[in-house]
């Protein structure tokens, strides 16, 4: 990366995080899955960010899941951040997670041991600096929860 | 006579502001235009020294308002060369747009007719045909200018029953001018009592523009992207179409005689306009007018157009994007989209914004055109007369700086 111009422009740096970029270019679990329990295709038609969600759940435990998409380095990353993070998690563990993540892209105090529970996720945090982006990190996210409350 | 665009600049106070530590470059000039200080001042000067209301007293504050407001829409109908009785305050060219619609196109149009717009319209001037076809049965025909405007498309589907044909001008999103003569030449050849419908609300802010040469019925177009302020809009019509058409907002201003049974309308253009009208807005766009003609429309759009032809050349060195609606020998004006084989046009946005530089990302508008080129969204760029080559040049520097940061 030549960033002659942009260094120094740290908040970009914090959004588009090393983290993010790398989920970006390779994301994972882009696999669609043989025969899910659940899907869903969530969309931002503002700006046309597309993610298709799919899921397996034994026992209300996601036992393998799929996310795959079209749209910004925000959304895609937070997709495949979010297929790394949530299988043989119970969907109540899920929910609680999705709670913390939309608490973190708020701006809100969270302790360090959700913050420790984050993991990789906690990567997304630099898009609370731009707020018109945080609908981008947050498409996924709310999709899974629609998904399993559902 | 040429232009010198420093000076210019030094007109808009809001081009010397930075944004994120660097010189705004503002390149969003489709969305809405920046502002030249007299016009911003006329709108305090209006509030600060004869706030009033229009057309309705007979102090003295009221009769400047009025005198003020009613001056602004004679610089205005001299603009587009219209008789000032047919140009007609609303709020945006989507209000003028559909004034046309609800006044005359619900009344005017039957289930066998069919209305004629491309594949390109803003969704003002798409969706409220869409409805009017839904609510009279009539049938909504497209053009594709994806390519440009070839003529024969227009010829193959015009017919007999065509009562209106409605078309962007200047498109939004392609940026191809349409030739407007041209067409209206063939519909007349066609069919006399076929209505022309131009959305010129990319055209009027950028180029000289004569209602009277092009011989069409309505013209729409918004203050707000000709150095105006927002919230107000005009509507230019044909006489003896304005004169037989309904009103289809009532109030105040827009009578002339109510009774409890009934109520007789108000003479052009105020049988259209009800209620207390956006009189600053009037003023300052009267203001806006001065500004524009004291700098020339010719001047305005030579400057714009050869900015683009300029950025046109230097997008054709940069493999990875691609310029919607490439067909570069067709005219156009100032408004380039684009988007990139694998960055999207979001996270140019953001990167371009860091640098200082505003540029529009989205859909433009015009969701089913910018779904054809297989994307839910594009990049645009779009120049008025205060843009530099320099500009351009900060431009493409950070466009650069965008595929480093993420290929
Ligand atoms: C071609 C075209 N038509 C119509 C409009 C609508 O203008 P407004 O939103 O001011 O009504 C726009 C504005 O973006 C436009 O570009």
């Amino acid at each position: 990366m030549s960033m002659s111009r942009l260094s120094g422009v740290d908040d970009l740096n914090e959004m588009y995080e090393s983290i993010i970029l790398d989920h970006y270019r390779n994301p994972r679990n882009l696999k669609k899955l043989a025969s899910p329990d659940l899907e869903k295709d969530v969309n931002n038609p503002f700006c046309g960010d597309e993610l298709s969600i799919q899921l397996n759940i034994e026992n209300d435990v996601v036992t393998d899941l799929s996310v795959s998409g079209n749209g910004c380095a925000i959304s895609q990353s937070s997709g495949s951040l979010l297929a790394e993070s949530v299988i043989n998690l119970t969907k109540i563990q899920i929910l609680e997670l999705i709670v913390n993540v939309r608490k973190m892209m708020r701006g809100e105090d969270i302790s360090e041991e959700i913050r420790d529970s984050l993991g990789d996720i906690e990567a997304l945090e630099g898009v609370k600096k731009f707020p018109v982006r945080i609908k981008c990190a947050l498409l996924g996210w709310t999709g899974l929860e629609d998904l399993i409350q559902d | 006579m040429s232009v010198n665009i420093d000076s210019v600049r030094k007109d808009f106070p809001i081009l010397g502001r930075s944004v994120n530590g660097k010189k705004l470059v503002y390149l969003d000039n489709a969305a809405t235009s920046q502002k030249p200080k007299i016009v911003i001042d006329s709108i305090t000067e209006y509030y600060t020294k004869y706030n009033s209301n229009v057309h309705r007293g007979v102090h003295t504050l009221s009769m400047e308002a009025t005198e003020a407001y009613e001056n602004a829409r004679f610089k205005v109908a001299k603009l587009i060369n219209a008789p000032e009785d047919c140009i007609i305050w609303t709020r945006n060219a989507t209000e003028s747009l559909n004034l046309v619609a609800s006044s005359w196109g619900l009344n005017n149009i039957s289930a066998e007719q069919n209305i004629i717009i491309t594949n390109a319209e803003h969704h003002s001037n798409l969706v409220t045909w869409q409805q009017i076809s839904k609510k009279t049965g009539c049938e909504l025909r497209y053009i594709d200018i994806s390519n440009g405007f070839e003529m024969s498309n227009l010829k193959n589907i015009l017919d007999k029953n065509t009562a209106l044909v409605s078309i962007t001008h200047i498109s939004n999103v392609l940026g191809y001018v349409t030739p407007i003569s041209d067409i209206v030449s063939l519909i007349k050849k066609m069919n006399l009592d076929t209505k022309i419908l131009v959305d010129a609300a990319q055209s009027v802010p950028h180029m000289p523009l004569d209602v009277n040469d092009l011989g069409i019925d309505f013209l729409a177009f918004s203050a707000h992207k000709m150095m105006g302020p927002t919230g107000i809009g005009v509507l230019y019509g044909k006489k003896e179409l304005l004169l037989n058409m309904e009103p289809y907002m009532f109030g105040g201003d827009m009578i002339i005689e109510v009774s409890y049974e009934g109520a007789k309308w108000n003479e052009l253009p105020y049988k259209f306009e009800a209620g207390t009208p956006n009189i600053a807005g009037g003023i300052s766009t009267g203001v806006a007018v001065d500004y524009l003609l004291n700098i020339g429309m010719e001047n305005i759009w030579k400057h714009e157009v050869d900015l683009t032809n300029y950025a046109l050349e230097k997008f054709s060195q940069f493999k990875n994007f691609t310029v919607l609606g490439n067909n570069l020998n067709h005219p156009r004006g100032g408004v380039i989209s684009f988007v990139h084989k694998s960055i999207h046009p979001h996270d140019i946005g953001t990167i371009l914004d860091k640098q200082g530089i505003a540029i529009r990302t989205g859909h433009h508008c015009a969701m089913p055109l910018v779904r054809s080129y297989g994307t839910s969204a594009a990049a645009r760029v779009s120049f008025y007369i205060y843009n530099t080559f320099n500009e351009v040049d900060l431009f493409f520097e950070a466009i650069k700086d965008v595929e480093d940061y993420f290929l």
